[in-house]
């Protein structure tokens, strides 16, 4: 086994710590950036879709400030969002540099697209839940949490998928800051000393990522759908 | 018990503006059951959103149960709505939810502890019939069912007031049927009022006390079922009483000069109309005897509103000149209406 391996992937068996290092590295980058993300995405996308022109805490100026400012930052290509935030990277993690500095350009990064994504999913619920709320009593808190919320969980996991696979992605490019990660290793040696190997595994590592991330979000989604 | 002032309500500004409902006094009494009937664009929907205030009047004053919803405080008004169950024509049952958790949804918070809330959802359910059906979810049952679960949990915080809004419009009429039985038992058995927003006649026919006919925003007309019935005063009730008979449709066999409605000579065809309460001799068998008069009956619709008859028949009368005459005004007497529409007297 060993012996084939090494056969077939010599240079990724001749780096293996580093290979492990890079799918730490990895994996370290989306789930800090993705709770993160998660949290942030999930008030702001609550937050856009009640005060909404004609929603339960309409409020004009609440409403188009955060529709501007996330169209703002998801319309910056992320390989200029990595250097544009480096100063609020070093004021926030003490550093812009390693998977430290890399946190937060991926939280400017997947936190507006995630908000958009509950944008969408709670723009699915049917209004008429909210409305029979309102005539049970109620308050807007209530609606968020017991309507809203509750009766999006399916929406908001398919969004929550979607939002990881992007966000993988994204750590594709943390190299610019020397994060590392499997795309910073793929591009380190598997293209810049032609090791096609190096692309073809991590190639491989990331497809499996991205499957373990679609069955546990369709296995939320079909454990909420009724 | 509800009380409308001078209620209006715009939609939007300037060219756009949309008058739903325009200056409607009405003034609901405890424990009847008040029927507001119109076209749909009628400003219905949003009259009876007014009385929850889910839709804020722009002029007005709505009283619920002595309290002026319209000068609350925000606080004070989900209070007041606790007491004001509505129910919806697609429902409104949370998908997520099982039939159980849609019916406690509006008891948390309540001050009552697990137990007593799970005692009382399954009171509510039986008091539905559907006390079987706790662990399911919406999509598991019938349109009847949700409807009956969307009572179950109007009535969770023990209303006053139930508002329907066109709450039978998504049912086939045999389930309408038994939704109106349920609401009509409700009102007798809990005594609560209801108010109910419907586009059919038959629905007011069925359960309502009194009446109110919308168009155009406005309440043109108003009254006990019965008399407004019996004598329509606006055009637009009249077409709605006229969608519930079928006692017009001579018009049109005649004009389609159907062999039904050919009449030999010395015949003539009559409509007889109860308007009045006090009508309940039978009396097509009465007058045939009495006159020694023949009465073929081609159409017949006679429903019985708040324990009275209303409605009529068309009949082709045969018989001696003299003794038609003398039957037709013995009707009059009667208080029956009699209108002859097609009259081969005069060939004799």
């Amino acid at each position: 086994m060993q012996e084939l391996l090494t056969n077939w992937f010599p240079n990724v068996m001749a780096k293996l710590p580093d290979f492990y290092a890079a799918i730490g590295d990895t994996l370290l980058m989306v789930v800090w950036s993705g709770i993160i993300s998660f949290v942030l995405g999930l008030i702001l996308g609550v937050l856009i879709t009640v005060t909404r022109p004609g929603a339960i805490l309409e409020n004009r100026v609440v409403y188009r400030a955060l529709d501007i400012l996330i169209s703002l930052f998801r319309s910056i290509p992320f390989i200029i969002l990595l250097t544009w935030v480096m100063p609020v990277s070093r004021a926030i993690m003490g550093t812009a540099i390693y998977v430290r500095g890399a946190i937060v350009p991926l939280v400017f990064g997947a936190a507006p697209f995630f908000t958009r994504q509950v944008e969408s999913a709670l723009a699915e619920l049917d209004p008429g839940l909210v409305e029979a709320a309102l005539s049970m009593g109620s308050s807007p808190m209530e609606i968020i949490f017991r309507v809203y919320l509750k009766e999006s969980v399916a929406a908001i996991a398919r969004g929550t998928t979607i939002t990881a696979i992007s966000l993988l992605n994204l750590t594709a490019m943390a190299g610019v800051v020397g994060a590392g990660g499997l795309g910073d290793f793929a591009i380190r040696y598997g293209h810049d000393r032609n090791m096609t190997d190096v692309t073809n595994v991590t190639v491989f590592v990331l497809v499996i990522l991205v499957c373990i991330m679609e069955w546990i979000g369709s296995q939320v989604v079909k454990k909420n759908t009724h | 018990m509800i009380e409308l002032a001078q209620v209006s309500k715009t939609f939007g500004t300037g060219q756009r503006q949309v008058h739903a409902v325009r200056d409607v006094s009405l003034s609901i009494e405890k424990g009847e059951i008040f029927g507001i009937i119109g076209f749909s664009g009628a400003g219905k929907s949003t009259l009876v959103r007014c009385i929850n205030l889910l839709e804020r009047p722009t002029a007005g004053t709505v009283t619920v149960d002595g309290k002026e919803m319209t000068a609350l405080a925000p606080k004070e008004l989900r209070q007041a709505r606790k007491k004001i169950g509505m129910i919806f024509q697609h429902f409104n049952l949370m998908p997520s939810r099982t039939v159980f958790s849609n019916v406690a949804y509006p008891l948390r918070g309540s001050g009552l502890s697990k137990q007593e809330i799970a005692d009382k959802v399954h009171k509510l359910l039986e008091l539905v019939d559907i006390g079987d059906k706790a662990a399911f979810y919406p999509s598991q049952l019938s349109g009847g069912q949700k409807q009956r679960v969307a009572i179950a949990r109007a009535l969770a915080n023990d209303p006053s007031v139930l508002l329907c809004d066109e709450a039978t419009s998504a049912l086939d009429p045999q389930t309408t049927k038994a939704i109106l039985r349920l609401l009509k038992r409700l009102n007798e058995e809990l005594g609560i009022t209801i108010v109910i927003i419907t586009h059919e006649m038959a629905v007011v026919k069925e359960v309502c006390n009194r009446v109110a006919v919308m168009e155009h925003g406005r309440v043109v007309e108003q009254g006990e079922v019965f008399s407004v019935f019996a004598d329509p005063r606006q055009e637009i009730t009249r077409n709605f009483i006229h969608t519930t008979s079928n006692l017009q449709k001579i018009e049109e066999l005649i004009a389609e000069d159907s062999p039904v409605v050919r009449l030999q000579p010395g015949e003539l065809i009559v409509r007889l109309s109860y308007v009045q309460r006090n009508v309940s001799e039978p009396l097509i068998s009465t007058v045939s005897q009495k006159f020694n008069i023949t009465l073929d009956i081609i159409f017949a619709d006679v429903a019985i509103v708040q324990d009275a008859p209303i409605g009529g028949t068309v009949a082709i009368i045969s018989g001696e000149r003299q003794q038609i005459t003398k039957a037709m005004e013995y009707l009059i007497e009667k208080n029956v209406g009699v209108e002859v529409i097609k009259d081969a007297r005069a060939a004799y």
